[in-house]
């Protein structure tokens, strides 16, 4: 670093003043960089709070630029650290604890802070915003301790917040001022549509409700409205609205009105000091949302960079809801007016609403609700104040049934300018992605988000992306549309398990030279799957590699975030014993794990154990694996069923332990769970497993494809059968087929549909032959496994490398 | 990279599974050793460049790349540095091989 450079500060760890950083260091601008931020956390992005409230996301998941990217790039940062004045005077940036530091350039990016309603109250403990990590920390903790919560305000901010605390297990109510939700970025028939679904979910609404007063002692305890009611509450989150945090500016002599007031060029009132983001008034306006935040940067970046620039002159906004399941998006002008042309269409059964408003014929605004396929398109069309014609009629609307439509929506691409911003959540501008495209001759969508990062992060983008792809690759997308199993290959599961078969192929490093592998070696996709794939072919013959296995399979062990194992022993069916248990918890306090948690399969897992320690936590439990790490057969579940419980039919138990020592041991294309009932009230849950088994009086029913995971899937009803035989071939039949014709990481629920469940039966249940012949094939394979911890106790020198740390000499 | 200042003998070639990273603790410092198919040696900071932390040596190796256990993230072990569009960087330090004895520089 040396001191001749100019000094740049930026006041403000966030997103807009972070991305406009990024931009300068990307465009080579020479500065010594110092950055200001009074939260004690690096850049995040903001707009995935609500993922982490709803806890598909962790606050490191949001982490945009951790510690090291401000070490790499040479960038002073002062976290916690609140900056209260610039003094123009001696060009100084001054912080509250009395850091100082020399300026050329300043960018303010302090962003806003919620809103907090001046009525009584509202100081009380268990009253919070919907800002940042730490309100949202707040929430989660609150979630805990209280059940009755109340958001106020129904805009969208406010009902992300409301859908968290309902997923967190809170009585939530939102109470709203006007009558209609959103009703900034909604017309009253799509906000009507909304609230019925959040209605649905679980979230509950007070509508044209004031809030005058919150009451209670210390807490909060509920809400006083102007009509006299009130609402219980102890822990209230105020959404309604944002207030730019000018405070700074103010204080130091800047002009500001709503915002900081800045010009074209994002220069403030005073010299050499600019904003951007929240905190900013481009004529007139604040915007509160990100594509904005990134075109402001964009345009300051180049402007302080030396690099010509246009200026900024204002953005289209638009917006779409963060909450699973509810697809809201909205685009310019939204509440028609005489002077409007109104294009609807609203369907009540599948809940679908679209709308599209013209001025002049010009596409000035639209609605989307519940089907938002065409936001990407009809954003741009607003963005370019496109004319309506018949051709894009067809294709929004989606009267237009075949041809023409997708070259239409290239056009609309391609009069897009270098500059706009495609990816709002990573600021990826059109230009990035042709280029990335043009230089390293990509052909799908997966290469250009590794390369750029676009599609990323919300995923919105992606209709865009394949747009551009397709604009820029023109006749070259069809052939190349073809996508193999990973970046490494063109070709198919279907193709590469023919290959292997016809070439006769017997290892990974053969089927990647002879194939035409692109990366030799594979990756950490495809090593795995052909792995698998050969063994199921070769059962007998493959030997297994141990390096082409994810880390689990390969050390049979679930590997955790700090470097630790969990063991989980076999019990059959989920039926232990006391001894066994004795010998678990001895085990177990010997080797100082760290917890006991009993798994949602019925059996025990020992968490926390230290690699090298592993071995002998196998050894002295003398226990076969439970493969709970493994794409295998996990567990049966099982209820207690007739040789106890006076409503069992069958015996449940013993039936479930009679096939989990059947099939255990055996790769499968991913996990498989069972489970076992003894009567149809169904308590060991058979809806939810890969195969699920449920007696009744005259025999078994089968059901397949079920699934209580990601996507959760109840199975279907496959067949009913007599006799144990028939139902031990039964599932022997469905678990080779599956085995046989499975993508690598298919669960069973994406199996069957994809081959379809009628295609299965009649494969399986229409022919005894075939079924005989899939029954023969599994116990073949199964003849040839062994249980996995034995085997590695029983070969000091794999253990040895694998568990143990070298010597030095 | 630098000169190294002292130099480690962690054992023999055999004693590393190819394409299978293993740990040496070498002052203290937990290192991950990778073994290529190719039977070139490289050495990183047994400590994931992802804001997690956790560890690299169960990770699956490529050729001179390796795929981090926990996250996938993709690092070039002749460098450290984290492929896109994931960023970061892991520790590297200088090994070769003396014979059949592999020699780590700290």
């Amino acid at each position: 670093m040396t001191s001749n450079r100019e000094k740049l500060v930026l006041i403000g760890n966030g997103m807009a003043g972070v991305g406009t950083i990024e931009q300068i260091l990307k465009l080579g601008g020479a500065y010594d960089i110092t950055v200001f931020g009074s939260e004690p956390h690096p850049n995040y992005n903001r707009i995935m709070l609500s993922y982490v409230l709803e806890g598909s996301k962790t606050v490191d998941d949001i982490i945009l630029n951790d510690w090291n990217w401000y070490k790499e790039n040479g960038i002073t940062l002062h976290t916690g650290t609140t900056v209260t004045r610039i003094d123009g005077e001696s060009r100084k940036v001054i912080a509250e604890n009395g850091l100082t530091a020399d300026y050329d350039k300043v960018i303010i990016a302090t962003g806003s802070n919620s809103f907090i309603l001046p009525i009584p109250g509202s100081g009380k403990e268990g009253v919070v915003g919907f800002r940042d990590i730490a309100d949202c920390e707040a929430m989660l903790k609150a979630a805990k301790q209280y059940r009755k919560a109340a958001v106020i305000g129904g805009g969208l901010l406010g009902l992300e917040a409301a859908k968290g605390l309902v997923n967190l297990g809170m009585d939530v109510t939102v109470v709203h001022l006007m009558e209609d939700l959103m009703e900034r970025q909604l017309d009253h028939t799509a906000a009507s549509m909304l609230k019925a679904e959040l209605e649905r979910q679980g979230v509950k609404f007070a509508m044209g409700k004031q809030t005058v007063e919150l009451t209670g002692d210390e807490r909060v305890s509920g809400l006083r409205f102007a009509d006299g009611t009130e609402l219980e509450a102890q822990f209230v989150v105020m959404a309604v609205g944002i207030k730019p945090n000018v405070a700074l500016a103010k204080d130091s002599g800047i002009e500001v009105n709503r915002g900081i007031v800045v010009d074209d060029f994002l220069q403030t009132s005073l010299t050499d000091v600019y904003s951007v983001g929240e905190c900013t008034e481009h004529r007139g306006i604040c915007y509160g949302l990100v594509a904005p935040l990134f075109e402001q940067g964009t345009v300051l970046a180049k402007h302080l960079c030396d690099v010509e620039a246009k200026p900024y002159e204002g953005s289209v906004v638009s917006t779409k809801l963060k909450i699973s399941g509810v697809d809201v998006f909205s685009a310019g002008e939204f509440i028609e007016t005489p002077e409007h042309t109104v294009i609807a269409a609203k369907d009540d059964w599948k809940r679908t609403y679209k709308k599209i408003l013209l001025k002049n014929n010009i596409i000035v605004g639209a609605v989307l609700f519940g089907d938002v396929t065409e936001s990407a398109s009809l954003q741009k069309l607003v963005k370019q104040g496109a004319e309506m014609t018949d051709d894009i009629y067809a294709d929004v609307m989606g009267t237009g049934c075949c041809g023409g439509g997708g070259a239409k929506k290239t056009a609309s691409v391609e009069s897009m300018s270098d500059e706009e911003i495609v990816c709002g959540c990573n600021g990826v501008t059109k230009k990035a992605i042709v280029d990335a495209i043009t230089d390293n001759g990509f052909t799908t969508v997966d290469e250009i988000k590794a390369c750029t990062g676009a599609t990323r992060s919300c995923g919105g983008c992606k209709p865009v992306v394949e747009q551009i792809l397709q604009y820029v690759l023109g006749d070259g997308f069809e052939q190349s549309a073809k996508t193999g199993i990973c970046g490494c290959t063109t070709l198919s599961r279907d193709e590469i398990v023919a290959e292997i078969r016809a070439k006769g192929l017997t290892t990974t490093k053969e089927v990647m030279n002879v194939l035409g592998w692109k990366q030799e070696e594979g990756c950490s996709k495809c090593r795995p799957a052909v792995n698998y794939y050969l063994g199921m072919i070769y059962p007998d013959t493959h030997e297994d590699e141990k390096e082409s296995r994810f880390v689990n399979e390969r050390m049979s062990a679930n590997i955790q975030k700090d470097g630790t194992f969990t063991v989980v022993p076999r019990m059959y069916g989920g039926v232990t014993t006391p001894e066994d248990l004795k010998r678990i918890a001895d085990v177990s306090i010997k080797y100082d794990v760290k917890v006991v948690k009993v798994t949602g399969g019925q059996r025990l897992d020992l968490i926390g154990i230290k690699k090298e320690d592993v071995p002998k936590v196998w050894e002295e439990l003398d226990m076969p694996s439970g493969y709970a790490y493994a794409k295998s057969l996990r567990t049966v579940k099982t209820c207690v069923g007739s040789q106890f419980c006076r409503f069992g039919t069958q015996d449940s138990m013993g039936m479930g332990a009679l096939l989990e020592r059947k099939y255990e041991r055996l790769d499968f294309p991913a996990k498989f769970k069972m489970a076992v009932n003894g009567c149809p009230r169904n308590c060991a849950e058979s809806c939810t497993k890969d195969i699920g088994i449920v007696g009744n009086d005259g025999g078994w029913e089968v059901f397949i494809g079920g699934n209580g995971g990601i996507k959760p899937r109840i199975a279907d009803s496959f067949c009913k059968v007599k006799t144990d035989e028939e139902l031990v071939e039964i599932c022997s039949a469905v678990m080779q087929y599956y085995r046989e014709t499975g993508n690598y990481m298919e669960r069973t629920s994406e199996w069957v549909e994809r081959l379809g469940l009628d295609q299965i039966q009649s494969f399986i249940l229409d022919n005894a032959e075939e079924r005989k012949a899939l029954a023969q094939r599994i116990d073949f394979a199964l003849t040839q496994v062994k249980d996995p911890w034995k085997k590695m106790l029983n070969d000091g020198e794999t253990r040895t490398a694998l568990f143990e740390a070298a010597e030095i000499r | 990279m630098e000169a190294a200042r002292q130099t480690y003998a962690a054992g023999k070639v055999e004693d590393y599974l190819k394409q299978i990273g293993r740990v040496v603790v070498i002052e203290g410092k937990e290192l991950a050793v990778f073994r290529t198919s190719g039977n070139e040696f490289y050495v990183l900071e047994n400590r994931n460049p992802h804001p997690k932390g956790g560890p690299l040596a169960e990770g699956i190796v490529s050729g001179h790349y390796l795929y981090d256990p926990l996250y996938d993230w993709k690092i070039d072990l002749r460098t450290g540095e984290v492929q896109a569009p994931d960023k970061g960087q892991a520790a590297v330090y200088p090994v070769y091989i003396d014979g059949d004895t592999v020699v780590i520089g700290i």
